[in-house]
């Protein structure tokens, strides 16, 4: 019972991971229709960033957690206005290759300052260690990972939800000729959700850094597992993002456990999940259809 | 130069696609002369190039025709191309190594494992369109790229299959030079083929269902079925083109079913011009003839050029090196028909 307890746990941890980078692609495609290829690449950079800024300046976990984040969600925010908006009138497939470029490009940048070997990032002191809730040893510093990312998945949920800024972005997501019809400006928002979008990536890399290889490649396989997410969630929808993130988390760690004579179960069953959901939702479990094409 | 495809009219399309009309309006003296020209470039490259770039070039020529044949034909983007082209550069190597095929047959045999790889995929990835048939296309691959990780018995892991030989009835092949000439012959019928098929009355139909599927679709025309088809055609030629590049180099590495190796047949399309064919030959050109020039220039970050390139295209350059030409031949042709000349 434990053991399972234990694996439930895992899943649940590293489902966080894909459920941060999950509802940031979700709130960037439903404002701006951009599928962001470059997400993990941010993801990437707020781990190297913050990795950087304790191994160059000595700034501790805590405030790179608050940095990192803000700094990309800048970056974003001018990469949006630089080159991102220039595209959103097109079909969605330029932005999707120009993310797919910028993604080549930042990593090679980290790349060639850095190299490609992996560096240890020291879990915070107030962190290290474990905690006992009576089943096992829980490692505090994925205890506190799940609770901050459920704290802030709640909290963007009420935002979304419950404020005024929220209500135009769901109205600006799910029907935008009717909310600029209502004489909402919706354009004005585009930048800051990029920009928000950016800053859950950047601060999930922050929060991997002390538990995962920080290496410049750390993003790239992690963003296609994060795109099946989203399909099996359904894009259009934030909250399938990230149950579904969750979800493949749990079923990830699940394989892992059980069918640990098979290594290949835990990589490829966010796969398997997918192609079944497309066969029996192709809208995703909580998308909605879309427009018939 | 970008303005045509900006209107919003051209918003709902994947690109401008001018290329098939463009080609079917040009007077005929003028498409015999270009085969003519092109016949010509094919068979003195080796001549002006490394043999070793022109052999790379052919190879990438028919994946970015098989590429081209769903983003410019059928309006879908697969950005998981590299599983056909990978796959079929795995069949052929094994097949190679292991059962001393001749390398026709092997790249033969290989093609029709992508194409037979390409019908369960195929078959899911049809049921979404646009954006989403990317993504799944892109995660379909990355698992038969685990898949192949992880089947170090067979794929030999990272460590690659190595020694593919380049067997044809015991005739010496390992000049670079010679190889070009022998595998010509069957990457100029892939292109044919891929040629056949937009201008038959069956490519026909994917443009229509690219350009209005929901009229295709009340003409009665079995959409999905269609797509699919498609799917498993281009399938068959991208496997064609990783067949011989996996002979070509006598090694198989992870690589080729890699997720870059999937963009970077995209862009080669944009680059050349999607829905124009003959663009991607042009495409692949470009790029493998200036990603050699930067490795043996020492360049190490290969990806800060391809990312620019990218982003480049993309912003500037949308309608690529072939749809940027005939743009310019209609406009000059259809100045000069004004002033009666």
């Amino acid at each position: 019972m434990s053991g399972f307890a234990q694996n439930t746990f895992n899943g649940l941890v590293s489902g966080a991971f894909y459920a941060l980078l999950a509802l940031g692609l979700a709130v960037i495609f439903g404002m701006l229709r951009v599928v962001n290829f470059a997400h993990g690449a941010f993801y990437m950079l707020g781990a190297f960033g913050a990795y950087v800024l304790l191994t160059e300046a000595g700034v501790p976990f805590w405030a790179a957690l608050v940095i990192m984040p803000l700094a990309l969600a800048v970056l974003g925010m001018a990469l949006e206005r630089a080159v991102i908006h220039r595209l959103t009138r097109l079909d969605p497939l330029y932005n999707f290759l120009l993310t797919f470029g910028l993604t080549l490009i930042l990593q090679d940048l980290v790349k060639s300052r850095y190299g490609i070997q992996s560096s240890p990032y020291a879990t915070p002191a107030a962190l290290s260690g474990s905690v006992n809730f009576g089943l096992f040893d829980f490692p505090t510093y994925r205890v506190f990972i799940l609770g901050f990312t459920v704290l802030l998945c709640v909290a963007v949920w009420w935002v979304l939800g419950r404020t005024r800024i929220g209500m135009v972005v769901r109205a600006a997501t799910e029907r935008p000729e009717l909310t600029r019809a209502f004489g909402i400006d919706v354009g004005r928002w585009v930048t800051p959700v990029f920009g928000f979008g950016i800053g859950l990536a950047g601060l999930a890399g922050v929060l991997a850094a002390p538990m995962r290889a920080v290496n410049p490649l750390m993003g790239a396989d992690l963003i296609i597992v994060v795109f099946a997410v989203v399909v099996i969630g359904g894009l259009g929808s934030i909250f399938g993002s990230v149950a579904a993130g969750f979800g493949i988390g749990l079923v990830q760690a699940w394989g892992e456990a059980y069918l640990s004579e098979f290594p290949i179960v835990s990589q490829t069953v966010v796969f398997v999940v997918m192609a079944v959901v497309l066969l029996w939702r192709p809208a995703g479990l909580f998308g909605r259809e879309e427009a018939p094409a | 130069m970008t303005s045509a495809v900006d209107t919003p009219a051209d918003a709902a399309r994947p690109a401008a696609p001018s290329g098939l009309l463009t080609v079917a309006r040009a007077p005929g003296w003028v498409r015999y002369a270009l085969l003519a020209v092109g016949l010509v470039v094919a068979l003195w490259l080796p001549n002006g190039l490394y043999p070793a770039v022109a052999v790379d070039i052919l190879c990438w020529a028919l994946f970015a025709v098989s590429v081209d044949l769903l983003l410019g034909f059928t309006g879908l983007m697969s950005f998981g191309h590299a599983a056909f082209w990978g796959t079929s550069a795995y069949v052929t190597g094994l097949l190679a190594i292991h059962a001393g095929l001749p390398f026709p047959a092997a790249v033969l045999a290989g093609a029709l494992a992508a194409a037979l790889l390409a019908v369960p995929i195929g078959y899911l990835a049809v049921k979404r369109t646009g954006i989403y048939f990317a993504m799944v296309t892109l995660a379909f691959a990355q698992l038969v790229y685990y898949v192949a990780n992880e089947w170090r018995s067979v794929t030999r892991g990272e460590n690659g299959l190595q020694g593919v030989p380049r067997e044809f009835f015991g005739t010496d092949l390992s000049d670079d030079y010679y190889f070009y000439y022998a595998i010509l012959p069957i990457v100029l019928l892939g292109l044919a083929a891929v040629w056949r098929i937009v201008h038959s009355p069956f490519g026909r139909v994917l443009v229509g269902i690219r350009d209005n599927p929901a009229r295709a679709r009340a003409l009665g025309y079995p959409v999905h079925r269609y797509k699919l088809t498609a799917f498993v055609l281009s399938g068959f030629i991208a496997g064609l083109g990783g067949g011989l590049f996996a002979v070509s180099h006598r090694f198989v590495s992870l690589d080729v079913l890699h997720w870059t190796t999937s963009g970077k047949a995209v862009i080669v399309v944009v680059l050349g011009g999607i829905g124009t064919l003959w663009g991607g030959v042009l495409g692949a050109a470009v790029v493998v003839r200036l990603e050699d020039w930067l490795s043996f220039s020492g360049f190490e970050a290969i990806g800060l050029v391809t990312g620019g390139i990218f982003v480049l295209v993309v912003l500037l350059f949308r309608r690529g090196i072939w749809g940027t030409i005939a743009d310019l031949a209609r406009r000059w042709g259809s100045a000069r028909r004004r002033t009666g000349g």
